[in-house]
């Protein structure tokens, strides 16, 4: 076979542990160049992190790794490669911007493999008409079938010419038609690139036999490798289903003869599921159109169709998930109505998305289900020991739910669905990425439910083996359903083969009738003159290095995306105006009506013109005279007034006769900052008085006041604190909205997976920080121009000094915030947690230790200190200067210098943490 | 009977879910513990370290004792500087206060001539302003008046005044920030953990499940209520104990049980607010936005950086709706003044009409949220 220049990759002895679980155990494989090589296997067994590591996308743990001639665990080799190989991983359209049209994903692609206008113009053109998208360039990718979002994955995979060819389960989850037009399209792709390496995962056993070259895996080892042929010489079988079992260690492999289906006996009253015409709408786009069939009891009824032909959400509609737009469903008789609690008990649902707590340990998962249906605890412990042993779960119980296998969740799932031993079963695709052993299993279960326990199972899935042992099945296409009836009724009527040639059958003529999404595989591949002069050889080009055209390619992006999400764009303008206007409006330092009463035991015209001061003072408020001590107490307590002045009896008289009478002023201290301002204006008051007592008495007011304070309240001579609370605030909005807004930018990517991209393109840390950043910085300056229009025309507050300088400490200060903001999203994993950190960690030095309210320079050491860490103190300062004192960028420089010095620390700090590799 | 257990069993599975998020309970530790210490503890005095500098044309014996009259922790050591620098240092907000003494101002003052001193304030820090210009014109006063009465015999003056502040006897500026920095944080914290406890159950699809089993929406979000409430109630309590009663050394008027039970009832107004914002965010970005519009005037429009009666009449009919307006003049008159039930039963019934009202509102908007969710 071929010599060692010939293998395309070389991988030895490599081990991957995600914390206990291994998902690789000792591996060595050698792949062949120039062939078409299949991982098989079925899910959870390594194959996804194999390939994630042939791509570079994984960080390696041990072992080494060998693609195109280089070590994968050197980032030089990582960098030199990369534009050679192409990685296209698992899931639906993972790695495809939903919000971006078709065009607009593989030009992105394009422009970070570094080609220009043109030569992109030429190679969409090419790609698209070859895969039949070309009709559908301005469809946003998150609106396409689960078969186009595949085509449209392998177009952007193959925008760069690749020598290596990574496909990680690109069929799963796409309706047969559109898996054989996959095919078709990467064997023409193969015949005009021989050269071309492809490395494909499946778990689908019957599209084994169009390998050249087949790797089977299970549990984290390779079985074995050869050709189709080999295999199944060497296991004495006769398809590669069969060879697969019997590579299988002989514990795991299925010992039990093929599956018994006892017939249905039939069973008359009322039907147990029944739709007419159900039908639901999401905008303009119908999702379920006119659906209509009957399920009679005890009945396993199966549900085929593509992902996303509306199989999901006709589901949702019966169980009172989602209300239908048109149409009614019943169950058992009785309509469907979210309401009804009863109807509820008697059915169970196992929904497609993993719905367990992956949190809670088996035990815990199923007592809690067991509680929610109320079984007494006799009952719950029967039915646990009951279900643990039958469906295999015994030696699981105490593993958390996130820790089991995939097959063994699956059971769990369907353990959890059956504890409160329901009538009916709703499985919404519950053997996706199952194993074919574990499947098996799974199915002798539901056999088992429905002709012993006379269980009726509403079932979707993609499987024709499985749609065969079905009692009837009906098939789902674009949101219509095409035919339902028994499986071998179906074959007869199509006069076709099998069920699957039955069903492109079906299929072909629906979309006949419809003329969309048709592949067009006449279209030749081959470049045309004109295009090989559009198409430059990619080797020419240097994608080392930072490249502005990448950066900015991300730039793009990302603002064709916010544009595309209103609510978050308006909510990123609106949100931070409307806070301006309550914050500026709210926070005031003028303290004002503040409620006092007297306790005069005096009662004498001394004592009331002393009282008389305060009543005539606009800050005070005056309240009913106290009548005791005891009353004064109470007052204060309940806060009905904040201060009580005490006169002594006697006063009058003790001040005629010369004597110096001691009169009490009562403050309510709780509010600290309050009463120091009370204070201040009961002592100023206290001084007027005196100063008249003394005038009055015919001496010289100048004996009282020897000297005479000047005060001059400098750049806010009204002394309002809207001059000060006006300028500022724009400084906390500035920090908090562009950080939050950026920091779940980045996590938004690294949860729905389109990082991915990151990993496996050219693309540097810097490119890619950068590039996202500069857009919310965008949004960020026109934030700050609307906040600076409502400061000087709604507030009122003049820009004295230069907005040129503020601009420009504006958009420094905003680099340096989203900057913040990436270096959370760099830390964090989720959302949740990047939202969570970013409010946390900012709202504390940003509301107290960066000078609103209080100046820096007077909180204690350490507050101080990490107010002077912090951007928004900075900024703060520079708009207050810039508003109120009227500063330039002279004067302004110390901040503006501080302000940009944030910008490099914090993105080179994200950079230092942000992986260029998955873990 | 059933809801109840079922409200019970679904809040335990609540418990698991936060416990098993390490992020977020080192988030709630720094909150209850370094955050409120610091947010507490950053402020000495109501005037403190400010900054001043002294003109002093004179020369004098006396300009030399106003200029020493005014020390630390009030004020920094004051500097002197020229006239001629005065606008610039200003501008560079060098100093906040800067006090001018002009010419022969010790001879005018024994002439009884009655000299001017001017106090330059920049306006701009406005509390620390108005209370340091007070503070500023009363010790150089009393500073000249002492210098007088040592030269000239004078009569004392003929009516004193006596301050006391109660429930705060000193003053401690660290007494009530503790109280509003563990307002801030308790309402941030409640709102996030609901809030993002719904969201992230609707992204993993774990609550359409929820929803085809035999439960209606008011469990479901009763459990989340609890649940999540009974984990900050517990940081808060501990809070309380050593950090705000230990550490920082704040003494409590009032009843703690009494403090606890409001805290409760304002806890479940709080994570009605987060499941009332988590219903109306479709994805974590929007919540996220919704939230700090939420979280940004409840804490500062409580009344713990502006006291109520200070705010414009219309900004206190909107601040009338944010329950964290009424829980923290609960907490000021419990902690600080001891109050009982009969003082503070109307906040009481006002943060639980609130946190109703809120809870309400999400439960009608619940299972719409989880249709146009896909």
């Amino acid at each position: 076979m071929d010599s060692a220049a010939n293998l395309v990759a070389q991988v030895r002895n490599i081990t991957h542990a995600y914390k206990t679980v291994h998902a690789l155990d000792g591996v060595s494989l050698e792949i062949p160049g120039g062939r078409m090589v299949g991982l098989l296997g079925p899910d959870g067994v390594g194959k996804s992190t194999l390939l994630g590591l042939l791509a570079g996308a994984r960080k390696l743990q041990h072992g080494t790794v060998q693609v195109l001639g280089g070590d994968m665990a050197s980032s030089r080799h990582r960098r030199a490669v990369g534009p050679h190989i192409a990685y296209m991983p698992q899931g639906l359209g993972k790695n495809l911007y939903q919000e971006l049209s078709i065009r607009e994903n593989l030009d992105f692609f394009g422009k970070l493999f570094g080609q220009d206008a043109a030569e992109r113009k030429a190679r969409i053109d090419r790609l698209t008409t070859a895969t039949g998208l070309h009709p559908f360039l301005d469809r946003p990718a998150g609106k396409l079938s689960g078969g186009m979002k595949q085509k449209l994955g392998l177009c952007c995979a193959l925008i760069h010419d690749p020598d290596f060819l990574i496909l990680d389960e690109p069929t799963t989850g796409v309706d047969p038609l559109s898996r054989r037009q996959f095919w078709e399209l990467i064997d023409a792709i193969r015949t005009e690139r021989p050269a071309m390496a492809v490395l494909v995962s499946t778990a689908y056993m019957d599209e084994a036999e169009r390998f050249d070259w087949l790797v089977a895996m299970d549990a984290g080892k390779i079985l074995s490798t050869g050709t189709p042929s080999e295999l199944k010489e060497q296991t004495g079988t006769d398809n590669i289903e069969a060879a697969f079992i019997q590579l299988l260690p002989e514990n795991e492999r299925d010992s039990r003869d093929e599956l018994k289906i006892p017939p249905l006996e039939k069973q008359d009253g009322t039907p147990a599921i029944v739709a007419k015409g159900l039908t639901r709408r999401f905008g303009d786009f119908t999702a379920v159109d006119q659906v209509s069939f009957e399920i009679q009891r005890g009945e396993i009824f199966g549900f085929l169709g593509s992902n996303g032909c509306g199989k999901t959400t006709t589901m949702k509609m019966l169980t009172g998930l989602l209300p239908a737009s048109e149409g009614e469903a019943f169950l058992f008789g009785n309509p469907v109505d979210a309401k009804d609690l009863e109807t509820r008990k008697r059915v169970g649902f196992m929904s497609q998305s993993f719905s367990l707590y992956g949190e809670l340990t088996v035990v815990q998962n199923l007592k809690l289900h067991a509680r929610l249906f109320h079984l007494t605890p006799e009952r719950t412990d029967e039915r646990i020991s009951e279900l643990t042993t039958r469906f295999g779960l015994r030696h699981h119980m105490y593993q958390l739910a996130s820790a089991l296998p995939l097959g063994m969740r699956q059971r769990l799932s369907l353990a959890v669905a059956i504890i409160h031993e329901p009538e009916m079963l709703i499985l919404d695709e519950p053997t996706s990425g199952v194993d074919p052993v574990a499947r098996d299993e799974f199915w002798e279960l539901l056999i088992d439910l429905s002709r012993q326990d006379r269980v009726t199972i509403f079932i979707s899935t993609h499987f024709m083996n499985e749609a065969l042992r079905c009692d009837r099945i009906s098939l789902m296409h674009d949101g219509q359903v095409l035919v339902y009836d028994e499986p071998e009724h179906l074959v007869e009527a199509k006069g076709a083969a099998t069920l699957e040639e039955a069903f492109i059958g079906y299929i072909e003529a629906a979309i006949g009738e419809k003329t969309e999404d048709q592949g067009n595989m006449a279209a030749p591949l081959t470049k045309t003159p004109a295009q090989v002069n559009a198409i430059p050889d990619r080797t020419t080009r240097p994608l080392h290095g930072f490249s502005s055209t990448r950066l900015l390619a991300y730039s793009y992006r990302e603002i064709k995306e916010v544009i595309r999400d209103p609510v978050r764009l308006a909510f990123a303008f609106l949100g931070s105006a409307i806070l301006l206007i309550v914050i500026a409006y709210g926070i005031s330092t003028d303290v004002e009506d503040l409620t006092y009463a007297a306790f005069d035991l005096d009662k004498t015209p001394q004592s009331r013109a002393y009282l008389s001061n305060l009543s005539g003072s606009r800050y005070f408020l005056e309240r009913p005279d106290l009548t005791s001590k005891d009353d004064l107490e109470r007052q204060l307590k309940a806060n009905k007034i904040t201060l009580a002045i005490e006169i002594p009896p006697g006063f009058g008289r003790a001040l005629k006769k010369g004597g110096t009478p001691t009169i009490s002023a009562w403050i309510d201290g709780a509010n600290t900052v309050r009463a120091g301002t009370i204070e201040a204006y009961v002592s100023g008051g206290h001084n007027v008085y005196l100063t008249e007592l003394i005038r009055e008495a015919g001496g010289d007011a100048a004996k009282a006041q020897r000297a005479a304070i000047e005060p001059r309240y400098r750049y806010n001579p009204s002394f309002e604190s809207i001059y000060a609370i006006g300028p500022s605030s724009p400084a906390l909005l500035l920090l908090l909205f562009p950080a939050v807004l950026m920091a779940v930018s980045v996590a938004r990517e690294k949860e729905i997976g389109t990082i991915t991209n990151f990993y496996v393109t050219p693309t540097n840390r810097l490119e890619f920080l950068v590039g996202k950043q500069l857009p919310y910085i965008l949004i960020g300056v026109g934030n700050f121009i609307i906040l600076t229009l409502l400061v000087v025309l709604v507030l009122q507050v003049p820009l004295k000094g230069s907005f040129l300088a503020l601009l420009a400490g504006a958009t420094l200060y905003i680099a340096a915030t989203t900057g913040w903001g990436l270096l959370i999203s760099a830390l964090t994993r989720s959302q949740v947690a990047a939202v969570f950190a970013t409010a946390i960690l900012s709202m504390l030095p940003t509301m107290q230790f960066s000078g609103f309210i209080r100046p820096v320079s007077s909180l204690e050491p350490t507050s101080q200190f990490i107010g002077s860490l912090w951007p928004t103190t900075y900024y703060m300062h520079l708009s207050v200067g810039a508003y109120t004192k009227g500063l330039g960028f002279a004067d302004l420089a110390s901040d503006l210098f501080a302000l940009a010095a944030f910008i490099p620390v914090f993105i080179f700090l994200a950079a230092l943490v942000l992986k260029k590799q998955e873990a | 009977m059933r809801t109840w257990i079922n409200i019970f069993w679904l809040g335990t599975k609540e418990f698991r879910s936060v416990f098993s998020d390490m992020i977020m309970l080192a988030l709630i530790i720094w909150s209850f513990t370094f955050a409120i210490y610091e947010h507490a503890s950053a402020i000495g005095e109501t005037v403190n370290n400010a900054s001043i500098a002294f003109v002093d044309e004179d020369r004098s014996n006396l300009s030399r004792q106003l200029r020493s009259a005014l020390y630390p922790p009030y004020f920094q050591t004051p500097q002197l500087i020229e006239a001629s620098s005065i606008d610039h240092v200003m501008d560079q907000d060098r100093f906040m206060f800067v006090v001018v003494i002009p010419p022969d101002f010790e001879a005018d003052i024994r002439k009884g001539r009655q000299p001017g001193i001017q106090v330059n304030i920049d306006a701009t820090a406005v509390e620390q302003a108005s209370l340091g210009a007070g503070y500023i014109q009363n010790i150089l006063l009393d500073e000249v008046n002492r210098f007088v009465a040592r030269s000239d015999e004078e009569a004392a003056l003929p009516v004193n005044l006596v301050i006391r502040r109660a429930f705060n006897p000193n003053g401690t500026q660290k007494w009530f920030q503790a109280i509003t920095a563990l307002l801030d944080q308790l309402s941030m914290l409640t709102i996030v953990l609901t809030g993002a406890a719904l969201i992230r159950e609707r992204e993993h699809g774990t609550i359409e499940h929820l929803l085809v089993m035999p439960l209606t929406a008011f469990q479901i979000v009763m459990a989340k209520v609890w649940a999540n409430g009974l984990v900050i109630l517990t940081a808060f309590t501990l809070s309380i104990y050593f950090v705000v009663e230990r550490s920082l050394d704040v003494p409590i008027a009032g009843s703690h049980a009494l403090l606890l039970f409001g805290t409760t009832v304002y806890l479940f107004a709080a994570a009605a607010i987060g499941i009332f914002l988590g219903t109306i965010a479709r994805t974590m970005a929007q919540f996220a936005l919704l939230m700090m519009m939420t979280i940004i005037p409840m804490n500062m429009l409580s009344g713990g950086m502006t006291p109520i009666e200070s705010q414009p009449e219309i900004v206190q009919y909107f601040t009338w709706f944010l329950p964290s307006r009424h829980y923290m003049s609960f907490a000021q008159a419990v902690v600080f003044r001891g109050a009982d039930l009969e003082i503070v039963w109307p906040q009481f019934l006002t943060v639980a009409a609130l946190g109703f009202t809120f809870f309400t509102a999400s439960l009608a908007l619940f299972r719409r949220s989880i249709t146009v969710s896909k």
